[in-house]
């Protein structure tokens, strides 16, 4: 993780207003680097605000929802501070995204090339013909037949819907890709494919993915780094290394004894009791704190920043080692 | 060995005629069936547990609601106990309400399993109502809260009038199990019972299903897409595709020397959670085939990576191995 | 038991609060519960009883008179209070117009769970009926059929006559729409369950299949109410109602044969008129909002979804 990071996420905080007009803090303070032409896992589970920070990065968020803290900077410019117009100039030219459950996100009334020529002509980039050309090429890279670009959605296999999902978010050569679960819903051997696609697209194009997911083993095939999310909050932030061979912070090592690993069958698996916070009513100290392992009196009392522990891997833990750390 | 095998299941064949065109029907065209299984047998021993693994299409929903009843089969029989679920069979017939005292299903998702209108009391009786058993309203309760108690929460009354969306994802799969074993069944039959869990949680569902065959001798049969949960909790593993077992042998064995080059694959391909472990993954290309066209001979033969002339013409049947572990697969017999 | 008792109260309360919150709802309600009091508590409301005549000073019926303090809503061509005949007549198309949309709504229930849950041939039969019904333009076919039966001379009231009328032809669009929502409903994991268990189909129809439908069934019974309260206004309009037990549509009838609009008596005939849009909108408001608000919410799926960790807390201090 070396040169000046493409987009650099500083204190992110969003809050939504319920109905009942309380508010849930889905996400406070989220702090993380995404480096050019490398990926970034975002680790969590329910509640653990990944696919919030998503939508926030994209200005994506829902009525009830809105940005309260936080600089987003890319290429030296803070998106939080453009006005929508502006924002809209970068969708989808410098950052697009894959949504979660693709399968619906294509209009099933228009043809697939049709939907991504509309992507592209929609940014005023080309001229028809070339857009036309873009398409098919498009659908190549992505594994697609050329041929199929007069199809429509239903035509496709699930696994092939979410190849076209991908090939329309690249169709304005973004340097930023964020995908949401891409490979969620798909069968494991599909899932290969899409990874397996996924890191040759980043290899050909120098392309940065921002890869949300609840699979630990998904982040440990296609990710440099690692965020691991809990609450809202960032619980542990390094290398894909560091996250899986020194993590630090008590859930990171739960979570990562709950992942059977199908190389070491009969290994025990550990489980968290409890559930995750809401996000109405957190607790005061750490988020952690009410099903950790190794809490003590402290941890509920305030809330733990975010600190460095070794080169490039942070930690919201006062505990190194299961023993309270000296901060300074 | 005198006791008949928990289930039986032999030849078991379950065809869905596909809605022919008008016009096609006029023309009298042959009727295509989607083929969700095409002559599955296995046997489970009691108290043991047979994970059914494969992707989606390969048939294992459809064969565990074909063993509850929900889906009438085409061809074959299922055995239960030494009794068939056959009127016509030679063997002693086990009507489907008696099958389904003794043997209760597992659903995949917690959220839409229960009826969100339901106390949780209501939904853990509901086996009792229908079955007319326990009928005296204080053996019902201690029943029920048993029920509940045994499958982890605690205190149990506290539960009792409280409504499926107030519960956890976890929690509302307790409250499945503990319906399923309100009856004290022998039989279990879990459909991708973790799949919808956060992780975290599985672990707890999983442990809980494990120490339910340890302490009573229910025999399960576990259906799952994810071959690393099989590992951690499968007797004997049989993997599927399109409609047959490709593989079935032990798990130790299958997972650590699987022969079959699908289940090859698939073991290649689940996510190992170490980055430093690389692995030589070997990724098929294109996805499963349609079951209502069936590729020719060895119905594995268009994506297998060492398929050969012989695999188009010849379907291969399973063939033993070792002991217990059976392949069908043509490359092993030679 | 007394808990299930403490639950469907605590179940009420929530449910009360989400309707609060409803303005037009609210407006609704309020408009269906002030004819229904008018209704019931009809002898209270009016000085004079509808068929008394009033007369005046020199003992002659008091005909066309406009409206005046002792009688607001002034009086007939034969002298009887209008707003009398109008509180009491609350009753009669109140009544006609409920007890028909009961039996509407109950046998289009019966008839659209029974096609949509046991499918096959039922479904074809009751969906071949239905559509037959449904291409016959109701009104007309409600006339002939009444008039056919009073012709009859078989004693039976014309009050009767209308309701069971209304209520065996008007069930068509409920049975629709029950059907689609039994076929849904019967999809649904938690029923496949069911049958899983082994519980049969009566066991499966009224514990959750017809738990699922009720918000449906009530929402669409308001809304029925309101229609069968206006065909029974248009039927007893076109005389076809009991004169001797006026409803508003009766009202209108007596306003128009009488030539109250030639006379200029707009007391007459504007008041039935807007008791009818009164209590036709309140059950149309009403039957909306409760539809809205009652319908089936699919189960909210948290698995990834923090927004769905909110719908959790929301859901938990209400419904």
């Amino acid at each position: 993780m070396n040169g000046k990071p493409l987009l650099s996420v500083r204190g992110l905080t969003t809050e939504f207003t319920t109905p009942e007009g309380k508010i849930a803090r889905a996400l406070d303070d989220v702090s993380f680097d995404v480096m050019p032409g490398q990926t970034i896992g975002l680790v969590g589970e329910s509640g653990s605000g990944k696919t919030t920070t998503l939508m926030s990065l994209m200005r994506l968020l829902p009525a009830g929802g809105r940005i309260t803290a936080g600089r987003v900077m890319f290429n030296d410019i803070n998106l939080l501070s453009l006005s929508e117009r502006e924002m809209r100039d970068y969708r989808w030219k410098s950052m697009a995204i894959v949504f979660q459950g693709a399968m619906n996100a294509l209009n099933p009334v228009i043809k697939v090339g049709d939907q991504i020529h509309e992507a592209i002509m929609l940014h005023n980039l080309m001229d028809e013909d070339a857009a036309e050309k873009r398409v098919k090429d498009l659908l190549e890279m992505v594994g697609i037949a050329r041929t199929r670009r007069d199809q429509y959605p239903h035509q496709y296999s699930g696994g092939m819907r979410q190849r076209a999902m991908i090939a329309m978010a690249l169709a304005c050569a973004p340097d930023l890709l964020f995908a949401d679960e891409p490979t969620t819903a798909l069968d494991v051997m599909i899932q290969a494919q899409v990874l397996e696609l996924l890191k040759e697209i980043q290899k050909a194009l120098g392309l940065a993915i921002v890869l949300v997911t609840h699979d630990l083993g998904v982040v440990a095939e296609v990710c440099d780094s690692v965020v691991v999310m809990y609450g809202g909050k960032v619980a542990e932030y390094g290398t894909a290394d560091h996250i899986y061979n020194e993590a630090q912070h008590p859930y990171t090592q739960k979570l990562l004894a709950a992942f059977p690993d199908v190389s070491q069958p009969g290994d025990t698996l550990a489980s968290i009791p409890g559930t995750p916070p809401r996000l109405t009513n957190l607790p005061p100290g750490c988020r952690f704190e009410p099903r950790c392992h190794l809490k003590i009196a402290k941890c509920s009392q305030i809330v733990p920043p975010l600190l460095e522990v070794s080169p490039k891997h942070y930690v919201s833990c006062i505990l190194r080692e299961g023993v309270e750390a000296d901060f300074r | 060995m005198t006791q008949a095998p928990m289930l039986e299941v032999r030849g078991l064949y379950k065809y869905f005629p596909v809605h022919q065109a008008f016009l096609d029907s006029l023309m009298r065209r042959p009727h295509s069936n989607v083929k969700a299984v095409d002559d599955v047998s296995f046997t489970l021993a009691r108290g043991e547990v047979l994970a059914v693994v494969g992707e989606s299409g390969c048939g294992k929903t459809t064969i565990a609601r074909t063993l509850i009843g929900l889906e009438a089969l085409t061809k074959g029989e299922i055995v239960f106990d030494g009794k068939s679920v056959n009127e016509r069979s030679q063997q002693p017939h086990i009507g489907l309400k008696q099958l389904r005292k003794r043997a209760q299903m597992i659903f995949q998702d917690p959220y839409e399993s229960l009826n969100p209108r339901s106390t949780i009391f209501e939904i853990v009786a509901e086996p009792l109502v229908v079955h007319g058993l326990i009928k005296d309203r204080q053996e019902r309760i201690t029943a029920v809260r048993t029920a509940l108690e045994d499958a982890g929460l605690r205190p149990a009354e506290d539960y009792f009038m409280r409504y499926p969306h107030e519960l956890s994802g976890g929690q509302r799969q307790r409250v499945v199990i503990a319906s399923a074993m309100v009856l004290q069944p022998e039989l279990l039959i879990a459909d991708e019972p973790v799949s919808m869990l956060d992780v975290s949680i599985r672990a707890e569902i999983l442990n809980l299903l494990r120490d339910l065959r340890e302490k009573r001798g229910i025999s399960i049969v576990f259906i799952t897409h994810d071959l690393s949960t099989v590992a951690y909790f499968a007797d004997r593993i049989a993997v599927m595709y399109l409609g047959r077992i490709v593989e079935i042998g032990p798990a130790r064995e299958v997972l650590q020397s699987p022969q079959h080059p699908y289940t090859k694959a698939l073991i290649s391909v689940a996510p190992v959670p170490n980055p430093r472990l690389r692995r030589e993954r070997v990724i098929l290309q294109g996805e499963t085939p349609n079951p209502i066209n069936l590729p020719s001979g060895c119905r594995f033969h268009p994506r297998c990576p060492v398929a050969i002339d012989i695999c188009k013409e010849n379907d291969p049947q399973l063939k033993e191995l070792t002991q217990s572990h059976q392949a069908a697969c043509l490359l092993l017999s030679k | 038991m007394s808990e299930n008792w403490k639950l469907f109260l605590r179940n009420l309360a929530g449910f009360w609060r989400t309707f609060r919150r409803n303005k037009l709802g609210l407006a609704g309600g309020f408009l269906v519960l002030v004819a229904a009091l008018a209704a019931i508590f009809a002898p209270a409301l009016t000085i004079y009883a509808p068929s008394e005549i009033i007369r005046d000073e020199n003992n002659r019926a008091l005909t066309f008179a406009p409206p005046s303090v002792h009688e607001p809503l002034g009086t007939d061509d034969a002298g009887h209070d209008i707003w009398a005949q109008l509180i009491f007549g609350a009753r009669i198309s109140l009544t006609v117009g409920f007890l028909a949309g009961f039996i509407a709504m109950f046998v289009g229930s019966a008839l659209g769970i029974a096609a949509g849950y046991f499918g096959g041939k039922i479904d074809t039969l009751i969906m071949r009926v239905t559509d037959v019904l449904l291409v016959i333009p109701d009104l007309p076919l409600m006339l002939v059929l009444v008039a056919t039966i009073r012709q009859m001379e078989l004693k039976i009231s014309p009050l009767a006559v209308l309701i069971v009328v209304i209520g065996l032809l008007y069930w068509t669009s409920t049975a629709r729409l029950i059907r689609s929502q039994t076929l849904t409903i019967k999809e649904r994991q938690f029923v496949a369950r069911a049958r899983a268990i082994g519980a049969g189909n009566w066991h499966i129809i009224r514990k959750h299949i017809l738990p699922q439908l009720m918000p449906l069934i009530v929402a669409n019974t308001v809304l029925i109410l309101s229609t069968a309260i206006l065909i029974e206004s248009g039927l007893a309009f076109l005389g076809l109602g009991d004169p001797t037990k006026p409803s508003w549509g009766t009202m209108l009838n007596f306003a128009f044969d009488r030539s109250a609009i030639s006379n200029g008596a707009w007391w007459f005939y504007l008041p039935p008129g807007i008791a009818i849009l009164w209590v036709s909108l309140g059950c149309i408001l009403l039957g909306n909002v409760l539809e809205e608000m009652l319908n089936p919410r699919l189960a909210a799926h948290h698995l990834e979804d923090e927004k769905g960790m909110i719908a959790i807390t929301s859901t938990e201090s209400g419904t």
